[in-house]
């Protein structure tokens, strides 16, 4: 009678419970009806917003994920330390709210012909924070500091391509032989061990932002706290609370200060997305970071003017591991696998936020460069199914003797349900007997990179700079995240190959070439590339989408809602 | 006499802290480090020249015997180091702004839950068997069992999205940013104290010395304030030791559900990112707070009741 009662209160709590915060069908109006909208945005002649439709507070509140583990631009990694640190800090070059590459602290710059010299003209009227001058002897000192051994940088690995660097890491050669040289007070050279079409987006990256020599020198591993960080970007840091937020303040001493509207930036950390929407929802946040993968259907109805989808640099698949049965030497099977994964049905009904299905390993929106697409691409589904049987059965499986495979992956809503929509379409278009293996993020990285008991693994690359060298030289012989133990010559002659041609062209060809001798080979199965998917308020204006995703405050401004405009015209 | 047993009692005890301690730090500095892939191995993977320079930083390219020696002597000083995830904080910082937070909110919580389960547990075992008593306990079992992973989406839900009453999530040491996390820790707790309350004070109702009191006439509010309610709370009392210093020192789910920046998260982070330094330092931490509160309880216990006296095991 009595655990009758309980179980029955029980049953109805969960119950009410899995129709309030399950897909969130119900409203109850509160909030959602008084959504205020921005006015119309007038733009003057020289392209800014017109003053009248501005909002009088120009404050905003960014979700940014974690935590950033440091603000010292030459040790942060991570994505949530890069977006504080692109608006604490101006490299030699910048980024457009497009994504496009524009001079930053640099007016110009000359490539010399075999394309391993960069000469730079340093601005000259530029100034830091605390009205000291800035001049290339701080970009000398803060790109030598970088890649200093003692300064201990993880991120110092972008600045590789420069001539010298990797002796200087290993401390072989002292800092002052890497490849950077003073010609005047306002003009400095770098010189490359190759040419590297990409170096000027490297430097728009933190790890090559400058930093005042006197402040890191006066407090050391403390320069980068509030009240003794300087730096020469469109905002200064005013405060920092760990895990609460960081609070930057217009910088009056900005090359472009005049173009920045905003007046505060507070980025919060948001490390639990379903609250990072709560939160938006309740008017505490701008800009999420993300959101929540099984929201999207409900966001779509109620917050279609908020919701931001576009794609990002980044793909995902799935490795195989050659080293080992049943898929060494097997490229049939490996191929019958390939395609018999309807990509289709993964982005529209599994992962559900607009991915884009693919099937090669090169995003598109890549500075120029056309990713290498097969044949199998334009089949029909039917077909890719019925050559797909073909194959399975000339690798020597069939209904009697069905192959057992595992798909292994790190703990993860969105990496379990795409394997069990994997594992799930092998089953049915082969009799594949899939079983799915999660492990924590570590154990499972080691796993990968030990190659002796993965078979198919989670696997997927977003990219920190924009070329597809990127993604192509993880695959290359020995390569330390090769865990696909991929050993092909030909296809590590052609990445050689792109590291000395200096002819875009021809450089591109050669990445083509690389893409489709991987692709051939079998080695991944793509399923889609990433997207970047947020809530943005409708009144924060002037970021564009980007495949970086990349937005600095700057760019950005907050229109007037239509009630304050309206009690403006009739007081 | 009493009083020296007491002194006594408590020297020994903080003394037996040390061995304690050292028994913990040694287990979790291997543990740690056996747990496989190392702070600084991500997807991205590392050129050996970066990762040489980085292990030489932080001392991880020494022998492992050499690296316990040099931390132990390290914590001797009371310097945990400096965190390998948080690179410009120390742990040191990290705890000594993230503790008060949790303190502060798993304190509250705590007094709201005592004063709350000791009431409403009384209030049923008064009424033992009525509809009352059935409802107030059949809640209370809700409150255990719903976590608060499902309790905290829904408050906020109600109370700051629909409503606009508090808000979502954040921390600014304002009571508004405390009433949600509060409440959320403090209802399982709340019922567990109050199923628990109920038992006992059941059991003391039935004793001869209540029967005596009421005997003499004593008033019934009177017979549970001065004669129940000091041994019916005992198992109550040592239920709080370990169950304060679990709220006090952070939990993981209500720090990320309201974005708190409490100590839970740093532990969970910590051991995920194979932040040795921050995992160990954390570690410890919370066993000073552990032992140091069911030393309390011991204390409590004593003074609550007249059957365990210090001196008397001597």
């Amino acid at each position: 009678m009595n655990s009758l009662f309980f179980r029955s209160c029980l049953l109805l709590c969960c119950l009410s419970a899995l129709s309030g915060c399950g897909d969130g069908q119900n409203d109850f109006g509160g909030s959602l009806g008084k959504r205020s909208q921005p006015v119309e945005l007038v733009l003057l002649e020289d392209g800014r917003p017109a003053p009248e439709v501005l909002a009088e507070d120009q404050v905003v509140y960014r979700g940014n994920g974690e935590e950033p583990e440091t603000l010292d631009p030459h040790l942060a990694q991570g994505v949530p330390a890069a977006s504080i640190l692109r608006d604490l800090f101006e490299g030699l070059t910048a980024e457009s709210a497009a994504g496009d590459l524009v001079p930053g602290a640099a007016l110009r710059w000359n490539i010399s012909r075999d394309a391993r010299t960069y000469t730079f003209y340093l601005r000259r009227d530029l100034v830091w924070s605390n009205g000291d001058p800035l001049t290339v002897d701080d970009f000398v000192f803060s790109l030598q500091r970088a890649i200093n051994p003692v300064t201990a940088s993880s991120a110092a690995r972008t600045l590789l391509p420069i001539l010298n660097a990797r002796e200087v890491l290993a401390g072989e050669l002292p800092v002052e032989d890497l490849g950077i040289s003073l010609l005047d007070e306002f003009t400095m050279q770098i010189t490359l061990t190759g040419p590297t079409p990409y170096f000027l987006g490297l430097l728009a990256s933190p790890v090559a932002f400058p930093v005042h020599r006197g402040n890191v020198e006066e407090f050391g591993d403390q320069f980068s706290k509030p009240g003794n960080l300087v730096s020469n970007g469109a905002f200064v840091l005013s405060k920092w609370t760990p895990r609460v937020s960081i609070e930057l303040e217009r910088n009056p001493r900005y090359r472009d200060a005049d173009a920045t509207l905003v007046e505060k930036v507070f980025y919060l950390p948001t490390e639990d997305r379903a609250t990072e929407v709560k939160q938006f929802r309740a008017g505490e946040l701008d800009w999420t970071n993300e959101v929540p993968n099984n929201q999207f259907k409900w966001l779509q109805t109620h917050y279609a003017d908020e919701l931001v989808i576009s794609p990002w640099m980044g793909s995902y698949f799935l490795g195989f591991n050659l080293t080992q049965e049943p898929f060494i030497d097997n490229p049939s099977l490996r191929m019958a696998l390939i395609l018999s994964i309807d990509r289709q049905i993964i982005t529209e009904k599994v992962t559900q936020f607009g991915e884009m299905p693919s099937f090669a390993l090169v995003p598109p929106g890549i500075d120029g460069y056309v990713p290498f697409s097969p044949e199998y691409a334009d089949w029909a589904q039917e077909e890719r199914d019925h050559e797909a049987r073909r194959l399975y059965e000339q690798a020597g499986y069939s209904e009697e003797n069905p192959l057992r495979v595992e798909i292994r992956y790190n703990t993860s809503d969105n990496h379990k349900k795409i394997a069990l929509a994997v594992a799930s379409m092998w089953k049915q278009t082969l009799g594949v007997n899939a079983t799915l293996v999660n492990e924590e993020f570590r154990v499972f990285m080691q796993n990968r990179e030990q190659k002796v008991i993965t078979q198919i693994f989670r696997a997927g690359w977003i990219s920190d700079y924009n070329d597809p060298y990127s993604f192509l030289e993880m695959f290359r012989t020995g390569h330390g995240r090769n865990d696909y133990g991929y050993a092909n010559s030909t296809f590590d002659a052609l990445l050689d190959e792109v590291g000395t041609e200096r002819v875009r062209a021809r450089r591109e060809r050669l990445m083509f070439e690389a893409e489709r001798m991987l692709m051939s080979d079998h080695v991944i199965i793509p399923i889609y590339t990433y997207v970047t998917k947020r809530l943005v308020n409708p009144h924060l204006r002037g970021w564009q989408n980007n495949v970086m995703d990349h937005h600095p405050t700057r760019n950005m401004f907050k229109l007037k809602s239509r009630e304050a405009m309206s009690t403006e015209n009739n007081p | 006499m009493k009083q020296a047993g007491v002194l006594r009692h408590a020297a020994v005890r903080l003394l037996g802290l040390i061995p304690t301690l050292l028994v913990l730090i040694t287990i979790a500095f291997f543990l740690i480090r056996i747990a496989p892939g190392g702070p600084f191995d991500g997807e991205k993977i590392l050129p050996p020249e970066i990762r040489a320079n980085l292990d030489a930083n932080y001392h991880l390219d020494e022998p492992l015997l050499q690296q316990y020696f040099r931390y132990l002597g390290q914590i001797v000083t009371g310097d945990f180091g400096p965190s390998f995830q948080y690179k410009d904080w120390t742990v040191n910082e990290l705890i000594a702004r993230g503790f008060p937070v949790s303190a502060t909110i798993g304190g509250l919580a705590m007094v709201l839950a005592f004063v709350l389960g000791t009431l409403i547990g009384t209030f049923a075992a008064l009424r033992q068997n009525s509809a009352i008593d059935y409802s107030m306990m059949g809640v209370a079992m809700l409150g255990i069992s719903i976590p608060n992973f499902v309790v905290a989406p829904l408050l906020i839900l109600g109370t700051a999205v629909y409503a606009g009453w508090l808000p979502a999530g954040g921390w600014d040491w304002s009571w508004q940013r405390m009433v949600l996390p509060v409440v959320t820790l403090a209802l399982p707790v709340v019922a567990y104290i109050a199923r628990l309350t109920r038992g006992s004070m059941i059991e003391v109702l039935h004793s001869n010395y209540i029967r005596t009191a009421r005997a003499k006439g004593l008033p019934e509010w009177q017979v549970i304030r001065r004669h129940a309610f000091k041994p019916a709370i005992l198992p109550v009392i040592s239920y709080m030791g370990p169950a304060t210093a679990a709220l006090i020192t952070g939990s993981v789910v209500i720090e990320r559900i309201y974005s708190i920046p409490g100590l839970g998260s740093y532990f969970v982070q910590g051991a995920l990112n194979r932040d040795y330094t921050l995992v160990m330092g954390v570690v410890i931490f919370y066993g000073i707070v552990i032992i140091v509160l069911n030393f309390i309880v011991d204390l409590l216990y004593a003074w609550l009741n007249p059957r365990i006296r210090f001196d008397e095991a001597q």
